[in-house]
């Protein structure tokens, strides 16, 4: 592994101690741009080596074929076939796998929602109506702690809370508004969507916030000037403007709640069929052409949202 | 001239609060869990008041050997941090030149970045085992794998924690003053020396920011650790795997220590990035005092 010391000295020719002239012609043989691959390099390497050749991987094993207990590297199109098994056969009833993507859309709609929604807003009131600088890096801090702790632990959090006999249960139970403590509060879908809401909203806060600190205040008050009501600024003026940020946070939540599976997993019991499950459970059961196969869908959907979202905006442009 | 708040303010600060509670309200919850009485169980009310959960999981519960887990998880974050930040520091300034392969760099930090977590695991834990498998036909038969903490799990962490790294320090740069470090070059500084005594101390806050997110990212993974560690567990995937099992607190316990942890970490992180911008605010920028 290399030091920082290391990258910098190769990276900065100059950093060889010794004599001027030597120093000088060290300079001269390194070019700049020999320079930025020494600085860049060792990030490119670590992409390179555990996230493109793997992907790479992953499209080349969903064409291989494999029996109960290994991979045999021939070409076959099982890892597929099993999958969309009875797609058109069962038609005008839907197979497993095109239930199990529209409930994953679903989730990950209902979640896309109530995130941009709680989001737009928290990041609204902390972009235009915390005026002070200390309030407004505290308070950020405030909603960027939990990012930095468990996920895990942040899920498990909510079965005291919503469990047979948790908080929510006991008091409905005591204040006479239910007589069986509800069922559908923990291990369910509402549950999931909770789980994700409570963990990904982090996710559309920030690139929103970001964006709308970029609005020129003076904007705002033209808008205001001109004898826009302050909801036709926000429509005419605010949210244009911190479209960059909906987009790139919509885009984060998107693809986290179409890969997940430790949420669903865990909030819903084991109970619920999603896109990563499938994939979960496919490796669980050594298939692993099958699960390759299933990655490669799910990239291709995921992909394919993420095009059309960013037809929207330019990323780039955005950072 | 002051206006009063208009009523919107307080409707969001309402919604505000809300959200908080709703952050924080359901952690703290089992944090004050983890200290039910002995007979207490997963849920409100409290039986009784001890440490009888936490003191429990130092001995051993017998289910996982969560001590080994603790530190093969601290073990991987400290290295996870120590290479997210150096190579997000040389990628960075790498980035405030053009060069080729700019964009090749930025678009995979950002697929990485997006691209399903579980979808990068799978890949990692195919690569290592089609490693594996050429290892053990063309060289040692008794070959077991190279799939571990500190190859593959290394890796798959890495995944996840450069590309923030990476968009910390485009951060860092957008608002960069680079007359401070043409100054530093015309005063005769070399290009490490103004690095070392010019930018470094500048941007020193932020890169401890980056060590803050590499090392609570590395903690708390879950999903990329899943496939890719190998034969061991961290701390996270063995508290996934009790989460199924356990009807004891001890399992708010375990979540508590964790926990406990990450708010270290933090606190220390955010102390540090605090005391060293009070330093800069007081002393006035202190780049160039090693050339003195």
């Amino acid at each position: 592994m290399d030091t920082s010391e290391d990258i910098l000295q190769q990276a900065s020719p100059d950093l060889v101690r010794g004599s001027g002239t030597a120093r000088a012609a060290k300079a001269a043989r390194l070019s700049p741009s020999f320079v930025s691959w020494l600085q860049a390099g060792p990030m490119m390497l670590v992409f390179l080596a555990f996230f493109l050749i793997p992907l790479v991987f992953v499209v080349i094993v969903s064409f291989w074929d494999y029996n109960e207990y290994q991979l045999l590297p021939a070409f076959s199109g099982r890892g597929y076939t099993d999958t969309f098994e009875g797609c058109i056969a069962q038609l005008p009833d839907l197979c497993t796998i095109a239930k199990t993507y529209l409930k994953t859309l679903k989730l990950c709609f209902l979640v896309w929602a109530i995130t941009l929604f709680i989001g737009f807003w928290v990041a609204y009131f902390l972009a235009f109506h915390v005026k002070s600088r200390t309030w407004q890096m505290g308070l950020s801090l405030l909603c960027t702690i939990p990012f930095w702790t468990s996920n895990v632990i942040r899920m498990i959090a909510w079965i005291p809370l919503l469990g047979r006999n948790g908080l929510v249960n006991s008091g409905l139970v005591k204040t006479g508004a239910i007589n069986q403590p509800l069922e559908w509060l923990l291990f369910s879908e509402f549950s999931v969507v909770l789980a994700l809401v409570h963990l990904f909203t982090f996710f559309m806060v920030v690139p929103i916030f970001n964006s709308m600190v970029r609005i020129d205040k003076s904007l705002i008050e033209a808008a205001y000037d001109a004898g826009a009501a302050g909801f036709q600024t926000l429509v005419n003026v605010i949210i244009p403007l911190a479209k960059p940020g909906i987009v790139i946070g919509s885009i984060f939540v998107i693809t986290i709640v179409m890969g997940d599976f430790i949420t669903i997993g865990v909030m819903g019991g084991q109970q619920i069929a999603a896109a990563g499950k499938i994939i979960e459970t496919r490796v669980n059961a050594l298939q692993f052409p099958a699960a390759a196969a299933n990655a490669v869908i799910l990239l291709v959907i995921t992909f394919l949202i993420i095009t059309m979202m960013s037809r929207i905006v330019d990323i780039k442009k955005e950072l | 001239m002051k206006e009063g708040r208009p009523r919107s303010f307080y409707v969001l600060a309402i919604f505000f609060a809300a959200y908080t509670l709703f952050l924080y309200g359901p952690m703290i919850a089992i944090y004050v869990l983890s200290f039910q009485g002995p007979q207490g169980g997963l849920t409100f009310p409290m039986n009784g008041v001890s440490t009888f959960w936490i003191a429990k999981l130092f001995q051993g519960t017998g289910i996982v050997d969560l001590g080994a887990a603790f530190r093969r998880s601290l073990l991987l974050g400290i290295i996870v941090m120590i290479v997210t930040v150096v190579l997000s520091v040389a990628a960075g300034m790498a980035f405030r030149r053009k060069f080729k392969a700019q964009s090749i760099l930025f678009y995979s930090a950002i697929a990485s970045l997006i691209v399903p977590s579980i979808i990068t695991s799978l890949g990692i834990s195919l690569e290592f085992r089609i490693i594996d498998d050429l290892i053990k036909a063309h060289w040692n038969e008794n070959f077991e794998t190279s799939m571990g903490l500190l190859t593959s799990g290394l890796g798959a962490h890495l995944t996840w924690t450069l590309p923030f790294g990476l968009l910390i320090m485009f951060a860092i740069f957008n608002r960069f003053d680079p007359r401070l470090e043409e100054a530093a070059r015309d005063l005769g500084a070399t290009p490490w020396q103004a690095f070392r005594h010019v930018v470094l101390p500048i941007i020193l806050p932020s890169v401890i920011g980056i060590g803050l997110f590499g090392f609570t990212l590395s903690w708390d993974e879950l999903a990329r650790s899943s496939q890719a560690i190998g034969a061991v567990n961290t701390l996270p995937l063995d508290l996934q795997g009790l989460t199924t099992t356990v009807t004891n607190p001890d399992i708010y316990a375990l979540g508590t220590i964790i926990s406990a942890v990450s708010f270290a970490v933090i606190t220390l992180a955010l102390g540090t990035i605090h005391m060293l911008n009070k330093r800069q605010a007081a002393k006035g920028s202190d780049a160039g005092k090693g050339l003195v």
